[in-house]
């Protein structure tokens, strides 16, 4: 028999729905007009370095399919790269170069791609295949992130990002999402991913939860979870709440890498979080978003909030 | 600015009462029945004239139909906007005369009736006319005589003889003399036949009609053949030979005499266009008793011509189907490719039926998917591929009609109600997420599709439903209003409950 959770169960559990994300959060709190802020990640990025945000370098941007030909050509002096839909959900339509091998690209996952394929990625890109709605798209070409090592051993082939989840400026949960051979490398939580719960006063990993079961080591790297310790937590914090003044957003989900010498970079926004995040933590989002927004009505100061969301959402060991 | 949670309660509590008060008024008050009950089969028949002056005065007659063979006419209504109307009774019946003075333009008359048939009854037993010879050449006339001994050599009596004529002029290869007549006349078959009996000795006539069937517009006259065998008028219909009068044919006249009168126009026309409702047994009672005086119809959308009722009768289902899409993806939380792709699917099915429906919709979307799977192979811009799909969708779409036609299978003839421009963006959006999250994505997001639009097609094509919307078209308000308050739902979704499940153990 399949097996159900009580809706009273959920409802103490603090579990927050779909529907109650999109009409008590989204819909209050994120304004039509400030979605371009977000969906677009090259005003994303513009936005973010008005602000002092650091991300990742930006090669190039291509608008037309004539262009295509010419960017191939600037392509050549980068070892390593990544093309993007400026305007894709979900992750789709990201192809990541990590190095080259004669006239051939390398992709992540070490397969070996020619010119005419990276072409015809760019093409879709300009076709709008990843995009919302199928429209006419740009693509942007960015720098490879050179990883943190110390991540490294908790992802296998794709790249180990954290998601914040902020809401008026307070941080309110986080994880990291580690890909997985069973979720071809992508950090998708329902292909497979290991969605690691954090601590929020110290980064430290809480539990790690593969297809909703509670897993210890990597499946494929085996390093320990129990070990993980995010660097640079008080900056991964910081850079969260920035985001939320940043675009106007009340309800915003953050994507932040982790570079070996630049540090915390953000990589995207999104203005719709999914809801996965409840499950690599194995806690609800409702009750720390009451208790968000107690903190955003008590002070408007932007380290306050920080502090005082460290301390009320920590989870003590 | 948002509208508050009791702003959105008010509207959304108003709506639902207003539309279920009104309906309640019309139930109790004007006596319209909520439950379908026993019901009649009621025909709108809407008959238009078309005529151009030739300039001059214009006067047009018409001859109406009298409630011949168990038909009862309910209602009439006549336009005739500009034009003097009278209803003339003489001896023989009734007819409709719209006089003009003069007219510039090509114009239409309408004459709309509402019909039914409580009983079978046959046509009033009138004693045979004298029969009238016309004159033949010598040729036609040995030709007839021929083929009436030819005949008459192979028949028993009357009703077999007029039975093997009829066959023989419908019949691929007619005898030589058949063929003759039929090709050495200016007329047309059913007159060439009513010669050849004059001449066989067999009295005879027209019996002019329509055939009638839901939903069709510019349907023309049709005409039957009746014969005295010596006891009693028998119908044939002159184009397959079968007795007795067709199901659903509403008689219009017998007798050999036009319809249709047109002094001062050419190109003049008959056209009728035709709706069936399924009206309660009490309501139908209470037309025909007080044709007069009559206004209950006024109240719904019978109040429309018929072309736009049967467009209203499948639209007021629409919100019904939307209801079920709401329900599904707020409350149960069911994936669907597309949000309103369901109820066009479902609305196809009401055409094709369910099961006919559901493999032809497999069929095309599979075969599609394959198809589209070549074309991922040519790098197309995403414009021309979609493109492509469209015109993939629709050739398949043709082959399935000749095929299965070919076949016998009548019913896939249907294929063509499917909506071409959604099908080929199902199979575009089926394909970019096969490729993107997997086939499991696939049947998962396919399956919801066909689910929502199986429930919306059950509920659509439910009598009390379709009775309901038809008659109560207000109801749709209340829709509206329960529409407005699930928008607002912010309560776990039935999937929720699943995707979570796993949160209790661990904690």
């Amino acid at each position: 028999m399949m097996h159900f959770i009580s809706p009273r169960r959920l409802r103490e559990l603090g579990i927050l729905g779909m529907n109650r994300r999109n009409i008590g959060f989204i819909g209050k709190y994120n304004p039509r007009r400030n979605y371009p802020l977000v969906d677009d990640k090259l005003l994303t990025k513009q936005t973010a370095l008005a602000h002092g945000i650091p991300v990742p370098e930006l090669f190039g941007t291509i608008e037309y399919q004539h262009q295509i030909a010419g960017a191939i050509h600037t392509l050549e002096q980068f070892p390593a790269f990544v093309i993007k839909p400026v305007q894709g959900s979900g992750g789709k339509g990201i192809l990541v170069i990590v190095g080259r091998e004669g006239e051939l690209y390398r992709k992540s996952s070490g397969a070996l791609i020619g010119a005419d394929e990276v072409r015809r990625h760019l093409s879709n890109i300009l076709a709008g295949l990843h995009s919302l709605g199928g429209r006419n798209d740009r693509a942007m070409i960015e720098g490879l992130i050179d990883f943190d090592p110390y991540l490294e051993q908790y992802s296998y082939e794709g790249v180990p990002d954290i998601r914040v989840i902020a809401f008026r400026g307070v941080p309110v949960m986080a994880m990291m999402r580690c890909a997985t051979h069973a979720s071809d490398g992508k950090a998708n939580l329902h292909q497979g991913a290991v969605g690691v719960g954090l601590d929020m006063d110290s980064g430290r990993a809480v539990r790690a939860v593969q297809h909703g079961e509670l897993v210890d080591i990597h499946p494929d790297t085996g390093a320990h979870f129990s070990e993980l310790h995010v660097p640079h937590w008080d900056r991964i914090l910081d850079l969260a709440a920035s985001c939320v003044e940043m675009t106007g957003l009340g309800y915003i989900g953050a994507d932040i890498v982790l570079d070996r010498s630049s540090g915390p970079m953000l990589l995207e926004l999104n203005a719709r979080p999914g809801l996965a995040i409840q499950v690599a933590n194995m806690a609800g989002l409702r009750h720390r978003l009451r208790a968000a927004r107690k903190i955003a009505e008590m002070t408007d100061d932007h380290d306050t909030k920080i502090a005082l969301a460290r301390e009320r959402f920590g989870v003590r060991h | 600015m948002k509208a508050s949670k009791y702003h959105m309660g008010l509207i959304a509590g108003s709506l639902f009462f207003f539309g279920i008060g009104l309906t309640l008024y019309k139930a109790i008050n004007l006596g319209f029945p909520l439950l379908p009950g026993e019901s009649r089969q009621v025909w709108t028949i809407e008959s238009k004239i078309n005529f151009k002056p030739t300039g001059g005065p214009v006067q047009v007659d018409l001859t109406l139909p009298q409630g011949l063979g168990g038909w009862v006419i309910l209602e009439e209504y006549f336009a005739s906007s500009g034009f003097g109307f009278t209803v003339v009774e003489d001896g023989r019946g009734r007819s409709a005369r719209w006089t003009r003075q003069n007219l510039d333009h090509s114009t239409t008359l309408y004459y709309k009736m509402q019909v039914y048939r409580p009983i079978d009854a046959l046509l009033e037993d009138i004693p045979p006319r004298g029969i009238d010879r016309q004159r033949l050449e010598k040729d036609q006339l040995a030709a007839t005589e021929r083929l009436i001994t030819l005949l008459r050599d192979r028949s028993s009596d009357d009703r077999s003889f007029v039975s093997l004529l009829v066959k023989e002029f419908n019949a691929d290869s007619p005898d030589m003399d058949a063929q003759f007549l039929l090709g050495s006349f200016e007329e047309p078959p059913l007159a060439v036949l009513q010669i050849v009996l004059a001449y066989a000795g067999i009295p005879a006539q027209q019996v002019r009609g329509i055939r009638l069937e839901d939903g069709r517009r510019r349907q023309t006259i049709s005409s039957l053949l009746e014969f005295h065998d010596g006891n009693n008028w028998v119908i044939i219909d002159p184009e397959n030979g079968n007795i007795g009068m067709p199901a659903n044919f509403f008689v219009w006249e017998r007798g050999n005499d036009t319809i249709l009168g047109v002094v001062g126009g050419r190109d003049s026309s008959l056209e009728f266009a035709l709706v069936s409702n399924s009206l309660p047994a009490k309501t139908v009672m209470g037309m025909e008793q007080r044709v007069e005086e009559f206004n209950l119809l006024d109240f719904s959308i019978f109040a429309l011509p018929v072309e736009q009722q049967g467009v209203f009768k499948v639209l007021l289902l629409i919100p019904v189907a939307a209801l079920v899409v709401v329900i599904m993806r707020l409350l149960v939380g069911i994936k669907t490719s597309g949000t309103f792709m369901p109820v066009l699917i479902a609305l196809a099915f009401l055409q094709t039926t369910l099961l006919p429906g559901l493999s032809l919709f497999l069929i095309l979307v599979s075969v599609g998917l394959y198809i589209r799977s070549w074309l991922s192979y040519m790098n197309l811009l995403l414009v021309s591929r979609i493109s492509a799909v469209i015109i993939v969708v629709i050739l398949m779409m043709a082959a399935t009609a000749i095929i299965s036609y070919k076949m016998g299978l009548d019913r896939a003839l249907t294929v063509t109600f499917f909506p071409t421009i959604i099908l080929a963006w199902t199979i575009e959006r089926m394909s970019i997420l096969w490729e993107e999250e997997g086939v499991h994505e696939v049947l998962v997001q396919g399956s919801g599709s066909l689910l929502v639009a199986v429930l919306a097609y059950l509920l659509m094509s439910n009598r009390l439903v379709e009775h309901l919307t038809f008659n109560f078209p207000e109801l749709i308000l209340s829709l509206l209003g329960i529409i407005l308050v699930l928008g607002r739902y912010t309560g776990y979704r039935l999937s929720e409950l699943y995707r979570f499940r796993d949160l209790d153990k661990q904690q």
